[in-house]
C-alpha cells in the first residue's frame, strides 16, 4: 500500500492554511448559465479527518465536489493540495493528484473478478498478470478488513462489499483525500457498519475522507468536522460534537425547525367516523403474500418494517403493479377489480415509485412532459393535452411545490433528487387522486423537501385524499401516519395507533416482541 | 419574435447536423456546376409538362426512403431498434398490390385502391408479426426482424408465382411519375400528405409522448398506466402501412414487381437516414422531421456522386466516407464538446459587452 501519509507537510505558509491541512479551497467560485452555483466557498480537508459535506439539494455540494475531481473547471478560487496550488483540469488529474472519488452507483465492471476490477486500467504491463493481482488484491482486501476473495466474481459480492471494492481501489492508487459521495444510500444497516469500519480505518492510516450523505445520523455516527453549505454559499465548518443535530439542520434549510416536532393532527377519532374508501381482503399478488388492507377517507397510514418484509411488494399489489392473483377489492363499497395501473388510475388511486430512477421519472422528457404524463394517460390515447394547457399545469405545479428548474423545459434528468420526486408528486396531483400511495417519497432528499413533502400529505389528508406513506425513517411515519401497519417477513404482525405509535413499540413489533 | 427564437434554438439542436449536411452538399454542388440545381420544365412522354432537374430528381429519388425513414423513427424511438426487414416486407406489400392489380381485367381507380388497401393490410400483417416478437416476446428487434428479412423476398416470390408480372396502367403511371396537369412528382407529393398524416396524428393522440415514454423508460412508462407492449406493436403497424406505401409507389415507378430488387439493401438507408436525423438509434426521443431530412442528405449524396462520375460501384465507398463523418460529428463526444465551446464563446460575448456597458 502506497498512502502518502508519511510525507512531511510543509508548515503552515500563507493565512487560513492550518496544519495537517491536506487539501485546502478557498473563495471557489462556478457559475453556470443564469446561476451562481458556487459563491466564494471555502473548503478543508485535513490528514486523518472524516469530514462531512452538507446541504439540501442544489446547496452546490456536488458542484464543490465536481470541481475538486476536475469534472467541472471553477471560474474563481484556489486550490491547494499539500501545500501547493494546483488546478485540476480532469478527473484523471485529480486521480494523479491524489484525490479519489467513489460514486453512489458502482462503476466497476460486475462479471471482472475483484482483482481485475481493482487493477484494470493501471497496467501500462501488454499483458496482464493475474496471479500478481490477485495476491497483492488479498493483501489489499486483508488489510481493510473487506470481506472478499479477489478471485471471486464482482457481482456476487453484496453492494456494500462491491462498493468497498472500489474504495480498495481508489485508496491503492496513491489516493490522499477519498470523496464518497452518498456511499450508504442502498446499504442496510449491517453494511453501513462494514463501511464505517472501512472509513475509520483509513482515516487512522492517515487518508482524508470526505463524507456526503443525506443520513444524518450516519454524519453524527462517523465524522469528525461538518461543513454545511446553502444556495452556493458556506455556512460553515463545525466540530460535529459541538454541533447538536437540531442545529446542522436548521443550518441546513436556514430557518428553526419548530414545526419539525408535530405535523400530525391527531384526531384519531375524526378519522374512524369517515368512510372506508378502499378495503382489500386476502389481496395478493406474484411478490406479495395475501392480506387485509383498508383506508378511510382523508386518513394517512403507513407500512412500516424492515427491508424486504413486503412492505413494497403490498402497496405494488394495490396498485396493480405486479400481477395481482387474489383477492377481493372494494372502493367505496363496491366491488372492483384492480390488476394494471392504468386501472388503479381510473379509480382514483396514484402510486409514487420506490425507485424514482427505475420507476418513476422519463430522464430525457421535459419537466412539464413528466408532470402531464399521468393525466393524458388517464384522459386516453385520443385527447391529447394541448401545449398550452400542459404548459399552464407545469407552471402551476412548479410554483405550488417550488420545484427548483430552469425552465419547464428542461429534461427531468437534470433535476436534484428533491426537485425530480416534487414533479412526480406534481404528477399525480395533477390526477386529482383520491387515494394516494408514497413508498419512500423522501429517500435520498434533503431534510427541507422532506419536510415540504410531509406537509403537503397532510394538507392532502385534510382536503379528503387517503394516502398511505411508506419511509425506511419510522421516525418520518411517526410524524405523519395516524395507523401504522407493521409487516416482517411478508406478513402483517401488527397494526398501531393512538398511543401505540411511538418509536419503541414500533420496533417492538417489527422485532416480534410480546407486541 | 422571441418565442420563434426559442423553438428555433430547440428544434435546432437536434436538427443542426442534417441541415448543416444538405447546406454544405447544396454549396459544393453549386460551385462544382452553378446550374446543377436548376430547375426547368419540359415535356415527358406522355406530354405533360412537367419539373425536371437534379434537385426534382433528389427530392423525388427520396420519396421511399424518406415514407420508411418516418415510420422507422416510431419504431426506433418505442423499441430502442431498427426493423431491417422494411425492404423485404415493401417486396411482398408491392407484390400483393400486383396480385389484386392482375386479378381484374381492366384497371379502373377502385382496383387501384383495393390493391392498394390489400398491400396496406398484409404489411400491417407482418408489421404486426415483427412488432409482436418485439412487444410481447421481447426478441430485439434486429433479431426479430431478422427473420422476415431473410424469407420476405421468398414469400414475396410465392405470391405472384415466381414470375414478375408487369402492370401498364394510366393510374399507375401516373401513382409512379406525374399525374397530368401537375408538375410535381406524385411520389414527392405522397410524401407531403404522409408527412401531414403523421403530424395530425401527433397532434390529435398522445402518440409521441407514450412512444417516448416507453422508449426512455418503460417501467416507469407502465406503472404510469400506458400499455407498453400496445405502443411498441402500434410503432410496427405504422411502419407496415409506410412500407406498404413505399412498396406501392416502386411498384408503380418501375410498372412492375420484380421481388428481388424491389427497394434492394433500403433497409440500412433507412437506419442511416434516422441516424443522420440526429434521432438516438437506442430509443427514446424523437423527430420525424429529422430522418425526413436525413432521407433527402442520403438521397442527394448519391446523385452528387453520380453526377461527378462517380462509378456505381464505387459510389457505396465514397458514401460511407461522408457518413462517417455526419455520424462522428453527430457523436455525443463530439457534441458535448461543441456545447462547451459555444458556452465559452457566449462567456467571452457577455463579458466583452459586460466591460463596454460598465464604461458607458
Amino acid at each position: 500500500m502506497y498512502f502518502r501519509y508519511s510525507e512531511v507537510t510543509p508548515l503552515t505558509k500563507g493565512e487560513g492554511m492550518q496544519d495537517n491541512a491536506l487539501l485546502v479551497m478557498r473563495g471557489i467560485e462556478k457559475r453556470f448559465p443564469g446561476v451562481l452555483a458556487l459563491n466564494g466557498v471555502d473548503f478543508t480537508l485535513r490528514r486523518g479527518e472524516i469530514h462531512a459535506l452538507m446541504g439540501e439539494n442544489g446547496a452546490g455540494k456536488s458542484t464543490l465536489i465536481k470541481i475538486l475531481t476536475g469534472v467541472y473547471q471553477m471560474d474563481g478560487g484556489e486550490i491547494v493540495v499539500d501545500g501547493d496550488k494546483v488546478s485540476i483540469r480532469s478527473p484523471q488529474d485529480a486521480q494523479n493528484k491524489g484525490i479519489s472519488t467513489v460514486y453512489q452507483e458502482i462503476t466497476l465492471c460486475p462479471n471482472l473478478t475483484v482483482a481485475e476490477n481493482m487493477f484494470i486500467g493501471r497496467d501500462k504491463a501488454t499483458w496482464v498478470q493475474h496471479k500478481d493481482h490477485e495476491k497483492r488484491a488479498d493483501e489489499i482486501l486483508q488489510k481493510l478488513g473487506i470481506p472478499a476473495r479477489s478471485s471471486q466474481q464482482l457481482g456476487s459480492c453484496s453492494l456494500a462489499v462491491q462498493q468497498m471494492v472500489a474504495i480498495a481501489r481508489a485508496v491503492d492508487m496513491e489516493c490522499k483525500a477519498l470523496i464518497l459521495d452518498e456511499p450508504t444510500s442502498s446499504l442496510d444497516d449491517k453494511e453501513v457498519q462494514m463501511l464505517f469500519d472501512l472509513m475509520r480505518s483509513l482515516k487512522s492510516q492517515g487518508v482524508g475522507i470526505i463524507f456526503v450523505t443525506h443520513f444524518l445520523e450516519q454524519v453524527y455516527e462517523v465524522s469528525d468536522r461538518i461543513t454545511v453549505l446553502r444556495n452556493g454559499e458556506l455556512v460553515g465548518e463545525y466540530l460535529t460534537e459541538e454541533l447538536p443535530q437540531v442545529e446542522l439542520v436548521a443550518k441546513m434549510i436556514g430557518k428553526e425547525l419548530d414545526e419539525l416536532s408535530s405535523l400530525r393532527d391527531d384526531d384519531q377519532q375524526k378519522i374512524d367516523n369517515k368512510e372506508i374508501f378502499y378495503e382489500a381482503k386476502g389481496l395478493s399478488s406474484s411478490d406479495a403474500l395475501p392480506f387485509d388492507f383498508c383506508i378511510r377517507k382523508g386518513e394517512v397510514n403507513g407500512f412500516t418494517g424492515l427491508l424486504g418484509s413486503g412492505r413494497s411488494e403490498s402497496v405494488r399489489a394495490i396498485f396493480g403493479a405486479d400481477k395481482v392473483v387474489g383477492g377481493k377489492v372494494r372502493i367505496h363499497d363496491k366491488p372492483v377489480k384492480i390488476t394494471k395501473p392504468i386501472e388503479a388510475m381510473k379509480h382514483g388511486i396514484g402510486y409514487l415509485a420506490e425507485d424514482r430512477k427505475r420507476d418513476g421519472i422519463i430522464a430525457d422528457l421535459s419537466v412539464r412532459e413528466n408532470i402531464m404524463l399521468a393525466l393524458q394517460v388517464m384522459n386516453g390515447f385520443f385527447k391529447p393535452i394541448s401545449r398550452s394547457e400542459s404548459e399552464a399545469f407545469a407552471d402551476e405545479y412548479i410554483k405550488a411545490l417550488h420545484i427548483k428548474t430552469a425552465s419547464r423545459e428542461t429534461p427531468i434528468g437534470s433535476l436534484s433528487g428533491g426537485n425530480q420526486q416534487k414533479v412526480i408528486l406534481a404528477r399525480w396531483l395533477l390526477t386529482h387522486p383520491d387515494y394516494l400511495i408514497l413508498d419512500e417519497p423522501t429517500r435520498g432528499i434533503d431534510v427541507g423537501t422532506k419536510l415540504e413533502i410531509q406537509k403537503l400529505v397532510l394538507k392532502l389528508a385534510q382536503e379528503g385524499v387517503s394516502v398511505t406513506f411508506i419511509s425506511s425513517e419510522v421516525e418520518e411515519m411517526l410524524r405523519t401516519c395516524s395507523r401504522l401497519i407493521v409487516m416482517r417477513d411478508r406478513h402483517i404482525v401488527g397494526e398501531l395507533k393512538g398511543d401505540e405509535l411511538s418509536q419503541e413499540q414500533v420496533m417492538k413489533t417489527i422485532a416480534g416482541g410480546e407486541a | 419574435m422571441d418565442k420563434s427564437k426559442k423553438i428555433l434554438k430547440r428544434n435546432l439542436g437536434q436538427l443542426t447536423i442534417p441541415v448543416i449536411a444538405i447546406f454544405i452538399l447544396i454549396v459544393f454542388n453549386l460551385i462544382r456546376d452553378p446550374g446543377f440545381f436548376a430547375i426547368s420544365f419540359m415535356h415527358n412522354n406522355d406530354g405533360n409538362i412537367v419539373l425536371s432537374g437534379n434537385l426534382i430528381s433528389i427530392i423525388n429519388g427520396a420519396s421511399e426512403l424518406a415514407i420508411l425513414a418516418m415510420g422507422m423513427t416510431l419504431v426506433t424511438a418505442a423499441c430502442k431498434g431498427q426493423d431491417i426487414s422494411v425492404g423485404a416486407a415493401a417486396a411482398i406489400a408491392g407484390s400483393a398490390f400486383v396480385k389484386v392489380l392482375k386479378s381484374s381485367a381492366v384497371i379502373t381507380g377502385g382496383t387501384v385502391l383495393a390493391a392498394f388497401l390489400f398491400a396496406c393490410v398484409v404489411a400491417m400483417i407482418f408489421g404486426a408479426f415483427n412488432g409482436t416478437l418485439v412487444a410481447v416476446f421481447k426478441i430485439q428487434p434486429m433479431i426479430a426482424t431478422l427473420i422476415l428479412y431473410t424469407c420476405g423476398r421468398s414469400i414475396a416470390y410465392w405470391i405472384n408465382g415466381g414470375a414478375t408480372p408487369t402492370v401498364s396502367s394510366p393510374i399507375i403511371s401516373a401513382l409512379g411519375s406525374f399525374i397530368p396537369g401537375i408538375p410535381i412528382p406524385t411520389p414527392v407529393l405522397i410524401v407531403v400528405v404522409v408527412a401531414i398524416i403523421f403530424r395530425l396524428v401527433f397532434h390529435f393522440t398522445a402518440l409521441e409522448l407514450f412512444t417516448q415514454s416507453v422508449g426512455i423508460n418503460g417501467s416507469a412508462a407502465r406503472l404510469n398506466g400506458i400499455n407498453a407492449t400496445f405502443i411498441q406493436l402500434l410503432s410496427f403497424i405504422i411502419l407496415g402501412v409506410c412500407v406498404a406505401v413505399a412498396g406501392t409507389i416502386g411498384v408503380s415507378r418501375l410498372g412492375l414487381i420484380n421481388h428481388e430488387t424491389l427497394l434492394l439493401d433500403i433497409e440500412m438507408d433507412t437506419i442511416l437516414a434516422v441516424a443522420i436525423g440526429g434521432n438516438n438509434l437506442g430509443g427514446g426521443k424523437f423527430k420525424i422531421s429529422g430522418s425526413i431530412i436525413g432521407a433527402y442528405v442520403i438521397q442527394m449524396l448519391t446523385i452528387t456522386l453520380y453526377a461527378m462520375k462517380v462509378s456505381s460501384t464505387d459510389v457505396k465507398a465514397y458514401k460511407a466516407i461522408v457518413i462517417i463523418f455526419l455520424v462522428v460529428i453527430g457523436s455525443p463526444v463530439i457534441k458535448v464538446k461543441f456545447a462547451k465551446f459555444m458556452s465559452k464563446v457566449h462567456e467571452n460575448k457577455r463579458s466583452v459587452s459586460a466591460k463596454g456597458a460598465e464604461r458607458a
